[in-house]
């Protein structure tokens, strides 16, 4: 595994009963560089991202994480909440899941809960009110006013999360995620749903996070905005790698244009197009 | 979208006779089917053991008339209230007012609790049964700990005040220890059961976990009836010390609080004293649940109650703060069990069955889930309204439950309809109920 290389995924395999959801995957996320999953409907690639964050325990292969300092973790071996919390991977979900009746800055403190709950002393110090932890609160308060700002979501910040506009709620998302402040965030698909020019700013948001250092695995369909920001474009079909490389690679690509719709290739071209 | 809603509403309203009649026929003739064999025929034995029956069609008409009118109106009652769309619709003055009123409702019924052994000295009934509510209100605070934030639905909760309050009653019967040594033992040991309990149902969900909780609140009941030798069984345990005011026993001998502060002793002292003493729980209970909706655990419970798997996306320790939730739940209920064996100063399993269990619950979902003002009018409203009833005598359960059927339509989501955020950066704005989730287990 080479000092670029913070996510390398090595013939994962995941099976449901007789479904074969992923085969034989491999691939690598290079350190601060954004990665897009691509493929078609049902690929897999939601599988491949529960089995990093450890909602799947995967069926065969292995995940490795490096972090800068070079400790290395096996995330097949980590389970649940410990991916988030010791190896600092980030996700969001395809269906957004926000905490819909508490604002959206209160979404953003509960995403740093456990630099809170230390803070805190585990709630014991918190509750007879010493003040470092009343410090270590404004700083999260303060983290979270940040997010606020770069999402453009300040003024919404006392609102309930579930109140705010789809559009928003995507973004929200993404700030929860980046608040527990993670080296590898995850996101699939980031931009369902959005408008153009929600897309536009949301490919900004996504660039200027990739710029701040961390890394990004990313799960997109709409390909304006994979072809406009990705570094390296890994695509899947029916479980298993197709073809990768960098956008113009993988645009070129006979095999994903076949794969990505159906055998019409004419139309698979203009969608590709899109992208440009 | 707010075009569509308004059509439905629209053709909900015209629905009008016929669909009222429909629905009324329909519950008629389910009730027919039902009664026509408990009502319309009676059978009992007879002299020589033969079977004898006679028929009351006339009751049975009767009471399936009452069915069909009752529907009528309920369902007229219902388009004429709204249901649940009803919040939308009062105007914004409206509610402002009510905001207003519940911004001075709570200081203001502290005041009038504070002052209650006040006004009310020379009536030992009303006392009682402030001593009771506030009781009640105290479970209450502590059920919504784990039901109201954390979303875990617990039918069993009076396992941990039976636990509190044997603890209290056997320590202080067999050792002699003090109420106030016992006080934060009985609630260690409830939060302990809590954690027992908590530990293998915990990865269950919603109606699992409702049904594990409910049967460990039977299995301590039953333990505490079978095991004799501790506990006394169905006799339970008698002549529990009441408690003293810091050491200073409050009766009428020479070195009793009367004659120390040297006025003329009364039983009303007692009763007074206790009255402040579950006062001085029930607000440090809810003192020390305000603080911990504040503290990133509590944060972490509701965001429990909204989504579990987004909480262990984040690197939140699902099962140790679910257990938190219980513990801290449990040790409440285990302080108002001592409480209630120093009162009664005699306990048994009887106190102890599962309606208690359900009317606590029913008193934080009736409060509005999670609310701290809403669940202490609610037990005002189910202990006090229960004693207000006392002169239907057998009518009591049916006019109560009539009570809070209407309760439920007018306001689904319990009395207080909203949530307030534990952090704001401007202002804090109160949360509909409409957007906060339950919880699923
Ligand atoms: N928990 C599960 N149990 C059984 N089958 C599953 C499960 N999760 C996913 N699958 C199956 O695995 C395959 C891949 O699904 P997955 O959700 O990973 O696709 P995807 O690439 O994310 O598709 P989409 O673009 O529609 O989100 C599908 O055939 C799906 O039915
Ligand atoms: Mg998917």
């Amino acid at each position: 595994m080479s000092e670029e290389t913070i996510l390398s995924v090595d013939r994962l395999t995941m099976r449901f009963g007789g479904i074969v959801a992923v085969q034989d995957l491999s691939f690598a996320a290079e350190r601060k560089k954004i990665t897009a999953l691509i493929g078609p409907n049902g690929a897999g690639k939601t599988t491949v991202f529960n089995c990093i964050t450890g909602f799947y325990k995967p069926t065969g292969g292995a995940i490795r994480l490096s972090h800068d300092d070079g400790r290395q973790i096996a995330l097949e071996r980590l389970n649940d909440f410990r991916i988030a919390k010791l190896a600092k991977v980030a996700r969001t979900f395809q269906n957004i899941r926000l905490f819909p009746g508490m604002t959206a800055l209160e979404n953003l403190m509960v995403a740093q809960h456990n630099a809170l709950m230390r803070a805190s002393g585990f709630t014991l110090l918190g509750l007879i009110g010493v003040p470092t932890y009343g410090e270590a609160e404004k700083r999260a308060i303060a983290l979270a006013t940040d997010w606020l700002r770069r999402i453009k979501l300040l003024d919404r910040a006392d609102d309930a999360a579930g109140n705010l506009a789809y559009g928003d709620q995507r973004r929200l998302e993404i700030a929860r995620a980046m608040c527990t402040e993670p080296a590898l965030l995850c996101l699939d698909e980031p931009a369902a749903g959005l408008n153009a020019r929600e897309s536009a700013a949301l490919s900004e948001l996504l660039l200027s996070i990739r710029s701040d250092g961390t890394s990004i695995l990313l799960i997109e369909h709409d390909m304006s905005v994979v072809m406009e920001i990705s570094d390296h474009i890994v695509v899947m079909d029916h479980g298993v790698k197709i073809a990768q490389g960098t956008p113009q690679e993988v645009r070129d690509d006979a095999k994903v244009i076949a794969a990505y719709l159906g055998t019409d290739e004419e139309e698979a071209a203009a969608v590709m197009e899109g992208g440009t | 979208m707010t075009a569509t809603s308004h059509e439905t509403t629209k053709t909900r309203r015209s629905a009008g006779i016929p669909f009222l009649l429909k629905t009324a026929f329909i519950n008629a003739v389910i009730a027919l089917v039902l009664f026509s064999l408990m009502i319309g025929i009676r059978t009992e034995a007879g002299s020589d053991g033969q079977l004898t029956y006679w028929t009351r069609f006339g009751d049975l008409a009767s009471l399936v008339a009452a069915v069909f009118g009752g529907s009528i109106v309920i369902e007229l009652l219902r388009q004429w209230i709204g249901a649940t769309g009803a919040e939308k619709l009062v105007p914004a003055s409206v509610q402002n007012g009510v905001s207003f009123i519940g911004r001075y409702l709570a200081p203001a019924l502290l005041i009038f609790t504070l002052l209650v052994p006040v006004i009310f000295y020379n009536q030992r009934y009303i006392l009682d049964l402030a001593i009771l509510v506030l009781t009640y209100v105290m479970l209450g605070w502590g059920l919504n700990v784990v039901v109201g934030l954390a979303g875990l639905l617990d039918l069993g909760y009076v396992a941990f005040y039976a636990v509190g309050a044997y603890s209290y009653g056997l320590l202080a019967t067999n050792f002699g220890w003090s109420f106030w040594v016992c006080l934060p033992l009985a609630g260690i040991l409830a939060a302990f059961w809590g954690v027992l309990l908590g530990f293998p149902v915990l990865r269950l969900r919603g109606d699992y976990l409702a049904i594990v909780t409910l049967a460990f609140g039977e299995i301590i009941r039953l333990v505490i009836i079978n095991w004799q030798d501790l506990t006394g069984g169905p006799n339970g345990v008698s002549g529990i010390p009441r408690p003293s005011f810091f050491g200073i026993p409050i009766d009428n001998s020479d070195d009793g609080l009367a004659a120390k502060l040297g006025i003329e002793y009364s039983p009303t002292h007692r009763i007074v004293f206790l009255f402040y003493l579950i006062l001085a729980l029930a607000l440090l209970t809810n003192w020390v649940t305000i603080r911990l909706r504040r503290l990133p655990i509590g944060r972490a419970w509701e965001a429990l109650r909204e989504d579990e798997v987004a909480c262990r996306a984040l690197g939140i320790n699902t099962t140790t703060t679910k257990l938190t939730a219980f513990a801290t739940g449990a040790m409440f209920g285990g302080f108002a069990g001592a409480f209630f064996a120093t009162r009664q100063g005699f306990i048994s399993p009887e106190s102890f069955t599962f309606q208690e269990s359900a009317l606590v619950l029913a008193i934080v979902v009736l409060g509005g889930m999670g609310s701290q003002l809403g669940v202490a009018l609610a037990a005002l409203a189910m202990i006090g309204g229960f004693e207000l009833f006392r002169s239907l005598e057998t009518y009591r359960m049916l006019v109560f439950g009539m009570a809070m059927v209407l309760i439920m339509i007018w306001r689904p989501r319990g009395l207080i309809g909203h949530r307030a955020p534990t952090v704001y950066l401007t202002k804090a704005q109160a949360i509909s109920s409409d957007l906060v989730k339950e919880g699923h287990g």
